[in-house]
């Protein structure tokens, strides 16, 4: 039993879970094994994020899986006050950042980035994911980034 | 081509709002402020109720147009229209509709409304119970960017760092609604005037954003009505004449997780250019704007891209004096807007307008004759909109 301070934000937020589709189903079982795995098109060849059933670019329904290193450059990020959900009642700011991901032709993702909650974060830093397994029912996986 | 537009051919010749309430206050239901509205908006316009023959509104109201037809009497329902998505970007869309359904001959007189009552229904700040959360929100929730302050805030901060803008501006566009509310007496803020040490003490929401920063939640309903402009003339109140609108978004701009490629902008980068040409004017004639503040920063960057400064030029442009009706280069939301007079979902904004060019507002803009509305910085749909007074035609 891991204890609160050993997640980045408290448990009792809705848990993430695929849609009634599995459209997502792939990138959040990759999460629960520490893997980042995105939606990379099989006929251009090209990533796509968030997860859809068809190629923005070529149309191709061959929507496939990619396992990508978990390294981007921070494109925006908000340091979050006010609480908005019960389960943060007590937490503090947080972080929120958008991180952007090169090597998979510049994909973005939304997550937190941990360390200390009053930093001034940079835009165009360079951060690396740490992954954060919570052990609920359903059990599920987060991506965090953090300024190596 | 030159037949395909809106230009001149659709008026408001009648408005009308409830009471506004905080959120919550509201003594009626919120069927109840939608009708009030649309019969004091019809007693404005000097017609009966019964012969509007169209409705038309957006962000899913609750509201819907067959009941409001049964329950006041309407001769014939011929046109029931809802702008999909966008929270309040559709605002400026649901006018256009209705306008475009008059051109058409699909209708007569067209109703635009929207009501809402947060006591009886969940309010838009609060994040909703839920155990489990999947699709876009699955992306996002679970990592505390869970309401619009939230994901917004990242939108204005890249924004802000990629032109040097500073956050001086933000509180020029808070304390202009603040002062243009204490001489409304509808303002909901009335009496609650806004300085600079209160703004600069005032707690954070999301950064770039205080509490000043963001919009009320009420409780109320506003509404105006629509006709040809050969029927306009008929009418007592001068016609605020539609001269042009645009909606929607630019490329992906609502590709989930933030992958918009236009990601930090209000979405008017494509909006604003089609409106003016069916407008057939320039930012430099529009006189006066009400601008859908869901948070500051997005006002920013809606008002930069309708062309009225240069985001270069954003510092030196966005004060608070240049945004006052009384002194301002760019007048801007002269009834006090969302954060001040009620959020009610950018139709207050268009009640405004009209008030402006009938020379009707709390706040008057010296011989106004074009007004711009925008609807829903940074959502998809958005919506933007100029009325002209009779002279622009």
């Amino acid at each position: 039993m891991k204890a609160a301070e050993d997640f980045y934000l408290p448990e009792g937020l809705p848990i993430p879970v695929p849609e009634a589709d599995g459209l997502s189903a792939p990138f959040q079982a990759g999460l629960r094994e520490g893997r980042l795995i995105l939606q990379c098109c099989g006929a251009c060849h090209r990533f796509q994020w968030g997860p859809e059933w068809i190629c923005h670019r070529c149309h191709s329904f061959d929507m496939r899986w990619k396992s990508v290193a978990p390294v981007g450059t921070l494109y925006s990020w908000t340091r979050i006050w006010h609480p908005t959900h019960a389960a943060l009642q007590s937490r503090g700011p947080y972080l929120a950042v958008i991180v952007e991901l090169a090597q998979a032709d510049n994909v973005r993702m939304v997550g937190n980035l941990i360390g200390d909650v009053h930093q001034v974060p940079q835009i165009g830093s360079p951060v690396h994911g740490v992954f954060e397994q919570h052990e609920t029912d359903p059990p599920y996986g987060l991506l965090h980034w953090v300024v190596p | 081509m030159s037949n395909r537009t809106l230009r001149g051919k659709v008026a408001v010749v009648g408005i009308g709002e409830t009471t506004y309430f905080k959120h919550g206050k509201s003594p009626d239901p919120e069927f109840v402020l939608a009708l009030r509205a649309i019969l004091t908006a019809c007693q404005d316009a000097g017609i009966d109720p019964r012969d509007i023959d169209g409705f038309a509104s957006f962000s899913d109201d609750r509201n819907e147009p067959p009941r409001l037809a049964a329950a006041l009497g309407v001769h014939e329902l011929r046109f029931s229209n809802m702008q999909w998505a966008g929270g309040g970007g559709g605002v400026c869309a649901a006018v256009a509709n209705a306008a475009s359904a008059i051109v058409a001959g699909m209708a007569e007189c067209v109703v635009v409304f929207r009501s809402l009552a947060q006591g009886q229904h969940a309010r838009f700040g609060r994040s909703q119970p839920a155990h489990t959360i999947s699709g876009d929100l699955a992306l996002q929730i679970p990592y505390g960017a869970m309401t619009p302050a939230q994901r917004y805030s990242m939108k204005v901060i890249r924004y802000m760092h990629d032109h040097g803008i500073g956050s001086q501006t933000l509180r020029a566009i808070a304390m202009a609604s603040y002062h243009h509310a204490q001489s409304n007496p509808r303002a909901v803020m009335q009496g609650r005037p806004l300085d600079e040490a209160a703004y600069d003490a005032s707690r954070w929401i999301a950064e770039p954003h205080r509490l000043y920063d963001c919009c009320m939640e009420n409780d109320g309903a506003a509404a105006i009505i629509l006709v040809s402009a050969e029927r306009a003339k008929d009418f007592s109140n001068s016609p605020a004449y539609i001269l042009g609108a645009a909606a929607g978004g630019s490329f992906r701009s609502a590709a989930s997780s933030a992958n918009a490629p236009d990601f930090a902008s209000g979405n008017f980068g494509i909006l604003a250019p089609r409106m003016y040409a069916m407008a057939g004017i320039s930012p430099s004639d529009v006189d006066v704007v009400q601008c859908y503040e869901n948070f500051t920063g997005g006002v920013l960057m809606a008002l930069a891209e309708h062309g009225f400064f240069d985001p270069a030029a954003a510092n030196d442009f966005v004060t608070m004096r240049n945004l006052t009706a009384e002194h301002g280069a760019l007048p801007l939301n002269t009834s006090g807007g969302h954060l001040a007079e009620c959020y009610m979902h950018g139709m207050g904004l268009h009640v405004e307008a009209v008030r402006q060019l009938r020379g009707q507002s709390p706040n008057p803009v010296a011989n106004a004759q074009v007004a711009v509305v925008i609807g829903g910085p940074m959502v998809t749909p958005a919506s933007t909109l100029a009325y002209g007074s009779e002279n622009t035609l």
